[in-house]
């Protein structure tokens, strides 16, 4: 049983993300902290915001943005604050520079392409065989006549 | 012994399938019936010898075997005997097992029901779905085979990976299995199709029901994942853009435009090379979520299972098959000759639009899923796409999407109206909008994503039952609900899953708008508010659970001076795998989740814990049950039974469109 406590305090990371002693006391700030935190990726996880993150890393992170906001930075002023020494690697959200613009435009792009290669599609179904199609013809409209009558 | 007989029966299995693969391929071209015969024959005995396969290998987990590499590595003596068995497939080589038997399910299956098939498309479908087959059994036997023997067995294993002990993960990757290699029948039928040169009504309507079933699985599949990230990853997500989550969202887009374009085909015989292309996407998506699953190129939560020498062999197989298929269709394609004829506003063109958001959106997610990777390889920028991006690319196609489906269901083939349309669905748009307004009244942010997904919502879910309803003709209400209840499964199948579209649309507004959450230290016997409920930690105990111990809380929650439960968030170290797992308790309501979760005594007495008031949560996954469910019914209509359906046809029955 003792060997059994010692592996569990070996291995007891904290298991929670944000914590109770990092939180601001003023609740607009602490707001603006957690979308910060929200959009800033653990550099040490998989695919985790340090928001939600259990990592230590994560936990300095959370603690030096607050110092930030504490200090009177803007939101941008942190989030370039913490790339600047973590690289873009951290942003969630990437930004609109360079290339990533083709990231950005690619689902418009390929919205407006869709929806001309779909408009000619319909275009042509249109004037399939020359006239635009009845609604319904008379034979079919008997029919359906027939069906609907119980 | 019984573990050299499961590996014997896989190298049979193999065998059999390249059998499968080349006789009735060539018996279909050159028009010999017993060489197409075969294809029957050997699907059968290839699923057979699978699940023998299959079997030897479930053995050995549950009599811990642990002279087997895999049982030591996955496995433990200790471990419960439900995640001894779930164990077999929550490792690489096993859940490739389990894939190759639902390969070789389905293809069976077409042998057992495709009784009606034409005798040619049959034999190419089987031969295609063996050729699939044959790709994965060598990766398995070459590469990641379950059945190799440890020289010195020892005493106990190392455990399954905790996250994974868990009923709802436990069945998560079978059913998605079901849903990935299902698409596989669609392709299977697409490349058959092109080889011969022919689509028509009779295929789409056979195409249809496997469809349908793979997205049905699908749709379970990622609802069960979801939901089990929401109780267990410890702060409610439920879903988080994760590029192993992306992989089976795309088929599930995919397939869900599959299924309403193969609809079009069936009906009005137009939209054919379209309809092709999506099949064999579908199927080329599944793959890929395979590729990315195993390869670990792209690094996620689900790391357990990642090895880049496997990848690069599954990336040839996407190769081969996706580029064959596509070298095909682009020399194939064109003698699709479509037929029907539709006006600009019909349901056709509806149908159209509807597939343009589907495929675009998968299009945005798998854009967004390997964009790090294109960055990195291309220009060695290192960079993330995450929830951010993705929540601002992809919502819009929800919302067109959910916008014109009442309005599209209401539309007539051939011609519709649109100021029609409008007008018999004012009253449902008039009750959207002031739900809507409602819900903006009634908040206190000032989000519109909360009113918005009650608009949606209401929009989408009424829109849905009054489409039902028009159906059921004209005249008294009694004499409309006796033919509401005879009007065909898939109609009703229709309406159950487009609500439940609109209930996960409207729940997952709803929580992502109005959730609350509260992170503070506790002090025992202390009470503290939130959003209106009052928490009280009772106390702290250690428990000893069967194979791991665990720090658990009793909690009480009040409301209105009133105890309404007690719930008992814990935190579980499994000593033998190692690692520490947090288990929230939750109670669960219909308008509201209660969430708990219990985190590390603090230095000054107390102990610190998360509370979320999480509102109308279950609608979420209670949506996406409902459209499994619509799938289910759709799937039991006699018109989409593949044995029954064709062959019994009346010949003046008439669609129920």
């Amino acid at each position: 049983m003792r060997a059994l406590l010692l592996i569990i305090a070996l291995i007891a990371t904290p298991v929670f993300a944000v914590q109770p002693d990092e939180v601001l006391d003023d609740p607009a700030l602490e707001l603006r902290a957690r979308e910060i935190s929200k959009g800033l990726r653990c550099p040490v996880c998989q695919n985790e915001s340090i928001d939600e993150s259990n990592a230590p890393i994560s936990r300095d992170l959370r603690i030096l943005l607050r110092e930030r906001l504490v200090e009177g930075d803007s939101d941008q002023e942190v989030v370039d604050f913490i790339v600047a020494r973590y690289g873009e690697f951290v942003l969630l959200k990437p930004d609109t520079g360079g290339a990533n613009l083709i990231l950005w435009l690619a689902a418009p792009a390929m919205l407006l392409v869709a929806l001309g290669i779909g408009w000619g599609t319909i275009r042509r179904r249109g004037q399939a065989r020359g006239a635009q199609p009845d609604a319904l013809s008379d034979a079919e409209k008997k029919r359906l006549e027939e069906i609907l009558e119980p | 012994m019984i573990t050299e007989l499961g590996h014997f029966a896989l190298i049979l299995a193999f065998i059999v399938a390249i059998v499968q693969m080349i006789v009735p391929m060539i018996g279909a071209h050159k028009g010999w019936r017993s060489w197409m015969a075969v294809g029957d024959t050997a699907a059968v005995t290839q699923f057979g010898l699978l699940a023998v396969s299959f079997a030897a290998l479930t053995y050995a987990f549950v009599v811990s075997d642990f002279s087997l590499n895999l049982v030591f590595q996955n496995s433990h003596s200790s471990k419960p005997m439900l995640y001894k068995v779930t164990g077999v497939w929550g490792n690489h080589e096993g859940s490739m097992l389990l894939w190759i038997l639902t390969l070789a399910l389905f293809g069976a299956s077409a042998a057992w029901f495709g009784g009606n098939l034409p005798e040619r498309l049959k034999a190419r479908v089987l031969s295609v779905q063996a050729a699939i087959g044959v790709a994965f059994l060598a990766f398995i036997l070459f590469t990641s085979n379950p059945f190799l023997r440890l020289a010195d067995p020892p005493l106990d294993g190392q455990d399954l990976n905790p996250l994974l002990q868990d009923p709802g993960l436990a069945f998560h990757p079978p059913f998605l299995y079901l849903g990935y290699v299902g698409l596989s029948m669609a392709f299977s039928f697409a490349v058959a199709a092109l080889i011969e040169g022919r689509v028509d009504a009779a295929w789409a309507r056979w195409v249809r029901p496997w469809t349908l079933a793979a997205w049905l699985f699908l749709t379970i599949g990622i609802a069960l994942g979801s939901w089990w990230a929401y109780y267990e990853l410890g702060w409610g997500g439920f879903w988080f853009w994760d590029p192993v989550e992306n992989a089976s969202f795309m088929p599930w887009l995919l397939a869900a435009a599959l299924l309403h374009s193969a609809i079009v085909v069936e009906k009005r015989e137009t939209l054919k090379s379209w309809t092709i292309l999506l099949a064999i996407l579908a199927f080329g998506f599944s793959l890929l979520g395979t590729f990315i699953v195993r390869s670990g190129v792209l690094t996620s939560v689900h790391a357990f299972a990642n090895d880049p020498e496997r990848g690069v062999f599954i990336l040839i197989i996407l190769a081969v098959f996706l580029g064959g298929a596509l070298v095909l269709y682009s020399l194939r394609a064109g003698a699709m000759e479509s037929k029907g004829a539709f006006s600009t506003v019909s349901r056709e063109s509806a149908l159209v639009l509807n597939n343009i958001l589907l495929a675009v959106s998968a299009f945005v997610v798998f854009i967004g899923t390997i964009w790090p990777l294109i960055a990195e390889v291309l220009m060695g920028r290192v960079l993330s796409v995450g929830p951010p991006f993705f929540d601002a690319a992809f919502t819009p196609f929800f919302v067109g999407l959910a916008v014109i489906l009442p309005l599209g269901a209401m539309l007539a083939w051939k011609r519709g109206n649109l100021g029609r349309a409008l007008a018999q669905l004012r009253y449902v748009l008039l009750l959207a909008l002031a739900a809507g307004a409602l819900a903006w009244a009634l908040q206190t942010g000032k989000s519109a994503l909360g009113p918005v997904g009650v608009m949606l919502g209401v929009w989408v879910v009424l829109g849905a039952a009054f489409d039902l309803w028009s159906r059921s003709g004209r005249g008294a209400v009694a004499d409309r609900l006796r033919r509401l209840v005879r009007l065909p499964r898939a109609d009703w199948g229709k309406f159950i899953a487009h609500a439940g579209l609109g209930i996960t649309i409207f729940g997952v507004a709803a929580l992502t708008a109005w959730q609350v959450e509260d992170i503070r230290v506790a002090k025992e016997g202390e009470r503290f508010d939130v959003a209106g409920w009052e928490i009280e930690l009772r106390g702290v105990e250690r428990v000893q659970g069967p194979n791991y111990v665990s720090t658990q809380a009793v909690m009480a929650v009040w409301r209105d001076g009133r105890e309404v439960t007690v719930l008992r968030p814990e935190k579980r170290v499994y000593p033998v795998a190692g690692m520490p797992t947090t288990e929230a308790a939750i109670r669960n309501g219909i308008l509201r989740d209660i969430y708990l979760v219990i985190g590390d005594p603090q230095t000054d007495g107390g102990w610190a814990v998360r509370t979320y008031i999480k509102p109308f949560a279950n609608w979420i996954w209670g949506g996406a049950i409902l459209m499994a469910l619509g799938g289910l019914i759709s799937l039991s209509d006699r018109r989409l039974r593949v044995a029954a359906g064709a062959a019994k046809r009346p010949r003046n029955a008439v669609p129920a469109e």
